[in-house]
């Protein structure tokens, strides 16, 4: 009884002279190797060279200044909680007298951590940040030699006034104009509405 | 008296670091080469171009820690990779590099000895060496090293009978000398020996990769099934001894070949180009020509021997046997008797 059409004739062919003579078997098989000297080499020499990448690549986080070198986050949150793989965590701290040259807003994050052996990449940080704080760069990250030392903080994420880190091809204008829609959740919350749970 | 040691001693120094840097380089050549057979660059890093490559694995050979097991045989243990090494080097005893030369009224050979059993001496020689892999791969009380030695020695005395019978027919041929200067030196006069040996050619061939435990004749050594084969328990230098060995066999067994069936130092319409170069007999230049043909055919001889092992997979032990008791043997008797039966034919055999 044939169960499935899958089922396929065994061959038990016997050998031809030629096959059994094996000599030429192997010129084949050498003929096809050889042909390979003259391919092109799939190697990337990866320090020295770069695979060419997207300008809107999804790689290590930056947190951005203001125009006036102010820190943009102000520790909302927003970022860890649409983390997937629950990579960031921060503390928030009040604003004193006097630091309003280093922070724009009267919250801000006194530390703020990505660990990056967590993070997958994703930019759903990116997408909830209602401040334009957070992008992801077209950097890679670095290799480490100790775990501890994956665990970014605000040393390494926010961007040196002096060496600013260019997302404009992220920060696009539509990217801005779409994240002002009102319809999405975080304006709602930070335009003072409640969010009416039936009205969705 | 003085000068004939002193000359000797330098051919010796000189063909023995031959040998050597050739291994250290057939090793780099090996990983480059696997490499571009399979759309890679390979290593690149250690010096220009990673030429340094083979000084820098050296030199991680010696810097690993060296464990001797408990339960091995402890002379024994380091006897091994030192027969097998020493047995490598010595094969490179009678093979004459290049044409004579004479400098102020006196002719220097550039060969260690020419001794008239050179083929015999190397014969002997290389089937001492199955001795260091058989009393290694014993002596480490392991079980992988006991089976990848006994896999190499059977290997090779088998391969070692169809070997021996090409090689008769071959000094069949070339009209019953031992020594491998006259067998190079008659194929100056008249062809290559491969065109009246080309069975011979193939079996010797062959013969030599088993010999030399490569692929697809790598069974001693198979990662798959005895981690390391006879080496399993050897670390740092001593492995590094077996492992360097064989690349000494294979440089030495790819000069034989060529000093065997393509003429060693000679090459096709030699005399022509010494005619027109205006070089006479003795000269320091014909022997750096015939030392740079001679060595271009040994190169071309270790890449096939690479090619062929990223080409082909390893036999199964069975397959080995058949091949070589089955088929090697008839065909390489077969090959004799057509050798005296051609031989006779064009009058250089006598009843």
């Amino acid at each position: 009884m044939q169960l499935t059409n899958r089922s396929k004739v065994v061959s038990n062919k016997v050998q031809s002279t030629t096959e059994k003579m094996y000599l030429p078997g192997i010129l084949k098989g050498m003929i096809i190797t050889g042909s390979h000297l003259f391919k092109r080499k799939a190697t990337v020499k990866y320090p020295d060279e770069l695979r060419p990448i997207a300008s809107v690549y999804r790689g290590q986080h930056v947190l951005k200044l203001d125009e006036n070198g102010a820190e943009r986050c102000t520790a909302c949150g927003l970022c860890a909680v649409s983390c997937p793989a629950e990579a960031i965590t921060m503390e928030s701290a009040e604003r004193k007298k006097g630091e309003e040259g280093l922070y724009r807003e009267e919250k801000y994050a006194s530390t703020y951590e990505i660990n990056m052996l967590r993070c997958i990449f994703c930019g759903l940080c990116e997408e909830a940040c209602p401040k334009e704080a957070i992008f992801l760069t077209d950097r890679i990250v670095d290799v480490e030699y100790e775990r501890e030392d994956f665990i970014y903080g605000k040393d390494k994420l926010v961007e040196k006034i002096n060496k600013r880190i260019d997302v404009s091809k992220r920060q696009t204008k539509e990217v801005a104009e779409f994240k002002k829609l009102p319809g999405l959740k975080h304006n709602e919350v930070w335009s003072g509405k409640q969010i009416n749970k039936e009205k969705h | 008296m003085i000068t004939f040691v002193i000359y000797k001693l330098i051919v010796c120094v000189v063909v023995f670091a031959l040998s050597l840097g050739v291994a250290a380089y057939a090793t780099l050549w090996e990983r480059k080469f696997s490499a571009l057979l399979q759309d890679r660059v390979g290593p690149d890093r250690a010096g220009p171009k990673g030429l340094l490559q083979p000084l820098a694995d050296g030199g991680k050979m010696f810097f690993k820690e060296e464990i001797i097991p408990n339960v091995s045989n402890r002379i024994l243990f380091i006897l091994g990779p030192c027969i097998f090494m020493i047995t490598a080097v010595m094969t490179s005893a009678v093979i004459p590099w290049c044409k004579d030369v004479s400098i102020a009224g006196k002719v220097y050979s550039m060969q260690i000895t020419d001794i008239n059993i050179g083929v015999l001496y190397l014969f002997g020689v290389v089937s001492i060496g199955v001795y260091g892999i058989m009393i290694g791969g014993w002596a480490s009380n392991n079980k992988y090293a006991l089976l990848g030695a006994i896999r190499a020695s059977s290997q090779m005395i088998s391969y070692e009978i169809a070997m021996g019978i090409s090689v008769i027919a071959l000094i069949i041929t070339a009209g019953g000398t031992l020594s491998l200067r006259e067998i190079v030196e008659q194929q100056d006069a008249g062809f290559a020996n491969i065109v009246w040996q080309p069975l011979g050619f193939i079996i010797f061939f062959v013969c030599a990769l088993a010999e030399t435990n490569r692929a697809p004749f790598d069974l001693p050594e198979c990662e798959a099934e005895l981690v390391g084969g006879y080496h399993t328990e050897y670390s740092s230098m001593k492995l590094g001894l077996f492992l360097f060995a064989e690349y000494i066999n294979m440089f030495i067994s790819s000069a034989v070949m060529s000093a065997f069936y393509f003429g060693g130092y000679n090459f096709p319409w030699s005399h022509e180009l010494y005619d027109a170069l205006g070089l006479h007999d003795g000269s320091k230049w014909i022997a750096i020509i015939g030392f740079g043909a001679f060595f271009t055919k040994i190169v071309i001889f270790i890449s096939v021997f690479m090619w062929i092992r990223w080409t082909l997979p390893r036999f199964r032990y069975d397959q080995l046997m058949n091949l070589g008791w089955k088929i090697l043997l008839p065909l390489s008797l077969l090959n004799l008797a057509i050798t005296v039966g051609v031989e006779f034919l064009r009058g250089n055999i006598h009843l």
